[in-house]
């Protein structure tokens, strides 16, 4: 018997007036699953988190919630919020401005009427977990925003929910500041194993933090997949495009014969291919990422036109003719701009489209 | 899917749709503010056109009913009261006239206050005239105090003894008799409430010359425009929504106001629509004057309606606020200290000298009688057996205010009366902001909104009109009212509701939703998230709305005027008793009284919001 999902989502559409956010949504979470719902701005990243939350009511489909149906909009259901068991750090954090620390940490404790000392003892253990200690008396507006953020993510957790959703928590920070949360809330979902729904638009933090990535675009689900899954095997252009940093190199590619053997013909590159995969199509979009070049005597000629060195790494914009190509070099790159460099794809690491549909082919 | 509908019959899902819907916090507000608004708002005004419309008790003697032979059935649709004030003889005196004098008054004042409150906000945001801040706080005076002082200051000076009574000041001091145009009538009443209104355009105005990008204008000074030419070209028309804002609101206050053209209209029986209807009803035509209301309401309607339609947006009646960026202030060269003796001469003319003017009259034994040997402290603090020098009793024997039972009686009232007004006022405030902001866009919601704006557009004395005859029986669960003091009560909450509706929605929308929604998902019911969360988010506007009302109400004259009786009457409409008999020193205290209030008042209200006034529009 398959186990229940965590989190059940079938067929959820949200419409303001003509504004779609949601469209026909499908999706399913599995206990300790770390899911990040991931896309650009205004995608309904925020609706389905809300929705999922019960604090905005979808104009169609169902929900279930560890098998139990909590919205249903035929069947006029709706669970409230509270007695869905979950928690929820909202992108403004949402931070009580008139409490303390202490007491926007307690508040849900408090309701559930716990003895003062154990609210104080479980309010202190958490600070401290969160590395927040003496900040207890202080006001959300003392704080920095690393400090709000972690209160926001105490405040969810205190409450021990099953689900812990959380809405692009790490935009507000400075760079620095986010690559060291990202660690800290991946080490929370690990020791927690609660299942999590986080939100981002940023897919680094997608790919360094999820077990699993959906792609939403215009309230459209384009794929669901392991970071590993989206990355390599992208179900269209646009997630191929999205998931992508620098930006995805496409080119048109014409598949040819060379030696009896079939093979892609994109910007100079021939690209071997199984003739099984490509069937009877002659165009393709070729999209190759900047990672995946590299140099050799035998490759193609290209003209070095620009650099953005990064420390670690090295963004290289190489031209010839109409094709220009972003690469991506690990360390310094030694080559100077106006130079000529021959490169070549990495064997089967890129990714055909059908021209017409944007389906991935191969 | 069609298996589970079946499963769960549709009435049940139907029946659970509404429980849902009613289990919303929102839609619990709004639908009792709905029930509430159509009570308090939207009955009133059918009842006002049914009864233009219909025969009343009393209309078994008008001539016209006895001429014709028609049984008056009272409550059957008839056209005779529109016929009376619209086309009959009386027509001439008892609406022509009146409607003229109210449209003369009211653009006379609407000019002469909106030029000079403008031309004063210019002078104050936009030159380097000396003692800017304190010119600001002084000409905002006669926008925290009522209309009317000065219309009593007015009569204390140029009051002539051709229509009867004690000598003004003005005669007094040089021996001539004011001339009667001079005394009473239009011009008097325009210039009495000019002195008060025109702190409205200023504060507007100011309001958006201050929140000008003056990047705008050094723009085009850097283009080579003269600095009449940026005046003209790029200032005023930045300025002219809220100078034509500005104008509006004053011409429908102007429709509206009573008190002043009472005191100076009256006497000479100069009678604009306001002072018309309330005498209509003191002469139980109140057929007749419900055809005036309905005419006063058309006219404010249509003067709020060309706002709208000109600012684009209801909320033109709120005055603009912000930062705009600095400007360099206009140099006024020689003529600054001219400028600025005029209005040092302005600020004590028009706005000390009637309260100071007041003050001493109420300090006189023998009202027309300005020698020091008349000073008493009687009208103030007198005992009611206190004799004057000729072993006469001062005051008639009455005692001093502060210590007369039947005045304190009037100020228990008054006091009373602002108080819960004002809580409930501001209560409902909250409750009207909850259910527009929170449930926005649904038809509840824009019906609460549209309902809540409808007071606006009632002048006060039409509306204490409808709410006299609307309460006089029993309607619904609501007993008759005429005579309690909780009519009182409700008529000023009613009234106040735009006001209360703007602070209301204003407050929280400042509450991010979320703020709420996080204590919901913390396992809070709506009554711990309105008590621990949106309430002390809200406080401050909470209070300052509170405060605001209070004073409004306090000074509340045209709208209670109708419905006080002696054991409900308050504060001023003792005035207005008292100026009516012509017993002025008493008026005079309760009026210094009211001023005093009324100034502690907003001084506490800008403790608590530390804005300007050009935020709050008061009565
Ligand atoms: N209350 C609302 N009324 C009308 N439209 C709304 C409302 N809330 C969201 N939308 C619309 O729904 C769409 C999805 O919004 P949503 O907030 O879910 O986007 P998002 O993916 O979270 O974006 P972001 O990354 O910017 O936060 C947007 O087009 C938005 O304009
Ligand atoms: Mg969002």
């Amino acid at each position: 018997m398959a186990k229940t999902a965590k989190i059940k989502i079938e067929n959820l559409t949200k419409r303001w007036g003509n504004v779609e956010a949601i469209k026909n949504m499908n999706l399913t979470i599995e206990e300790g699953d770390f899911i990040t719902l991931l896309g650009p701005s205004g995608c309904g990243k925020t609706t389905t988190l809300r929705s999922i939350a019960g604090l905005e009511e979808p104009s169609g489909g169902r929900i279930y919630l560890d098998g139990k149906l909590v919205f249903s909009k035929e069947e006029e259901i709706s669970i409230p919020p509270s007695r869905r068991n979950l928690g929820l750090v909202f992108q403004s954090y949402a931070l009580w401005p008139h409490m303390t620390v202490f007491e926007n940490i307690a508040f849900g404790l408090k309701i559930k009427k716990l003895p003062k000392n154990e609210i104080e003892r479980m309010v202190l253990k958490t600070l401290s977990d969160m590395k927040l200690e003496g900040y207890e008396n202080r006001y959300p507006q003392e704080l920095s925003g690393g400090q709000q953020q972690r209160i926001a993510i105490a405040r969810m957790i205190i409450n021990r929910p099953d689900i812990y959703l959380m809405d692009e928590p790490l935009s507000n920070l400075d760079a620095k500041l986010r690559v060291d949360m990202r660690a800290e809330l991946k080490e929370l979902h690990q020791k927690s194993g609660a299942t999590t729904v986080y939100v981002t638009h940023d897919q680094v933090e997608a790919m360094t933090m999820s077990t699993k990535i959906c792609i939403m675009r215009d309230g459209r689900m384009h794929q669901v997949g392991s970071p590993e899954e989206v990355y390599r095997k992208p179900v269209d252009l646009f997630v191929a495009d999205f998931i992508s940093n620098p930006k995805m190199n496409f080119f048109e590619g014409r598949l040819i014969s060379k030696g009896g053997n079939p093979v892609i013909e994109a910007a100079g590159f021939e690209l071997k291919v199984d003739p099984r995969t490509v069937g009877n199509i002659e165009t393709f979009t070729v999209a190759v990422r900047p990672e995946d070049f590299f140099i050799t005597e035998k490759g193609v000629e290209y003209t070095v036109t620009n650099q953005l060195p990064a420390g670690s790494s090295t963004i290289v914009i190489v031209e010839r003719g109409n094709d220009k190509i972003s690469l991506l070099f690990e360390g310094h790159f030694k080559t100077a701009t106006g130079s000529k460099i021959r490169l070549s794809v990495k064997e089967g690491l890129f990714n055909l489209f059908d021209k017409g549909t944007g389906k991935r082919i191969y | 899917m069609s298996e589970a509908v079946t499963k769960t019959s549709r009435t049940k899902i139907f029946l659970r749709r509404i429980a849902r819907k009613l289990s919303l916090p929102q839609k619990i507000m709004g639908l009792v503010l709905l029930i509430l608004l159509i009570f308090f708002v939207f009955l009133p005004a059918v009842n006002l056109i049914y009864t233009a419309f219909s025969f009343s008790y009393s209309d078994r003697v008008l001539p016209q009913v006895i001429e014709r032979g028609i049984t008056p059935t009272p409550g059957r649709f008839t056209l005779i009261h529109l016929e009376r004030v619209l086309f009959s003889p009386l027509t001439k005196n008892m609406f022509l006239i009146p409607l003229l004098n109210t449209i003369l008054i009211t653009a006379g004042l609407t000019i002469i206050a909106l030029s000079f409150g403008s031309v004063l906000a210019w002078l104050i945001v936009r030159t380097d005239l000396p003692g800017k801040r304190i010119f600001a706080n002084l000409a905002t005076i006669p926008y925290i105090i009522p209309a009317w002082p000065i219309a009593l200051a007015w009569l204390n000076i140029f009051k002539n003894t051709k229509v009867g009574g004690t000598p003004g000041l003005f005669e007094y001091l040089f021996r001539v008799t004011p001339p009667d145009w001079l005394s009473y009538g239009p011009i008097p009443i325009i210039i009495c409430l000019s002195l008060h209104y025109y702190s409205y355009a200023f504060i507007t105005v100011s309001g958006a010359l201050a929140t000008i990008d003056s990047r705008l204008e050094e723009t085009a000074e850097l283009l080579g425009a003269s600095k009449w030419q940026v005046m003209r070209k790029v200032t005023l028309p930045l300025v002219l929504p809220s100078i034509l804002s500005a104008f509006i609101l004053t011409f429908s206050r102007g429709i509206g106001s009573f008190g002043t053209p009472a005191f100076l209209g009256m006497p000479v029986h100069f009678f604009t629509l306001s002072t018309q209807l309330y005498s209509n009803i003191k002469n139980n035509l109140s057929g007749d004057a419900y055809v005036i209301a309905l005419v006063m309401i058309l006219m404010s309607g249509i003067s709020i309606y060309m706002n709208v339609k000109v600012i684009g947006a209801r909320k033109s009646f709120v005055t603009i606020s912000g930062k705009g960026f600095k400007a360099k202030p206009v140099a006024l060269g020689r003529w600054k200290y001219i400028i600025l003796i005029i209005l040092i001469i302005f600020i004590i003319l028009g706005v000390f000298t009637p309260l100071y003017v007041l003050t001493w009259q109420s300090l006189m034994e023998q009202d027309g009688n300005y020698s020091l040997r008349n000073f008493t402290l009687h009208f103030w603090i007198g005992r009611s057996d206190e004799l004057n020098r000729k072993g006469i009793l001062i005051g008639e024997g009455q005692a001093g205010i502060l210590r007369n039972p039947m005045m304190l009686n009037g100020v228990w009232n008054s006091i009373k009366l602002a108080l819960y007004a004002a809580f409930f006022t501001s209560f409902l405030g909250i409750i009207i902001g909850y259910a527009i902001v929170r449930d926005r866009g649904s038809l509840l919601s824009k019906l609460n909104d549209a309902l809540s704006f409808a007071p606006y557009i009632f002048p006060g004395i039409a509306f204490g009109a409808v709410y006299l005859t609307m309460f006089a029986k029993p309607i619904g669960p609501i007993p008759a009212l005429y005579g309690t003091f909780a009519i009182l009560v409700l008529v000023s909450v009613a009234k106040h509701v735009p006001y209360s509706s703007r602070t209301g929605t204003a407050a929280m929308m400042q509450v991010n939703k979320e703020l709420e929604e996080a204590g919901e998902l913390q396992g809070a019911g709506f009554l711990k998230r309105f008590v621990k969360i949106i309430f002390p988010l809200t406080r401050n506007g909470f209070v300052a709305g509170f405060m605001l009302s209070f004073i409004t109400v306090m000074r509340e004259l045209s709208l209670v005027v109708l419905l006080v009786t002696p054991k409900t009457k308050v504060l001023t409409t003792m005035i207005y008793y008292y100026a009516e008999i012509g017993f002025h020193q008493f008026g005079d205290a309760i009026t210094m009284l009211i001023v005093i209030i009324s100034l502690s008042g907003t001084v506490i209200i800008r403790r608590f919001q530390k804005t300007d006034l050009a935020k709050g529009i008061g009565g």
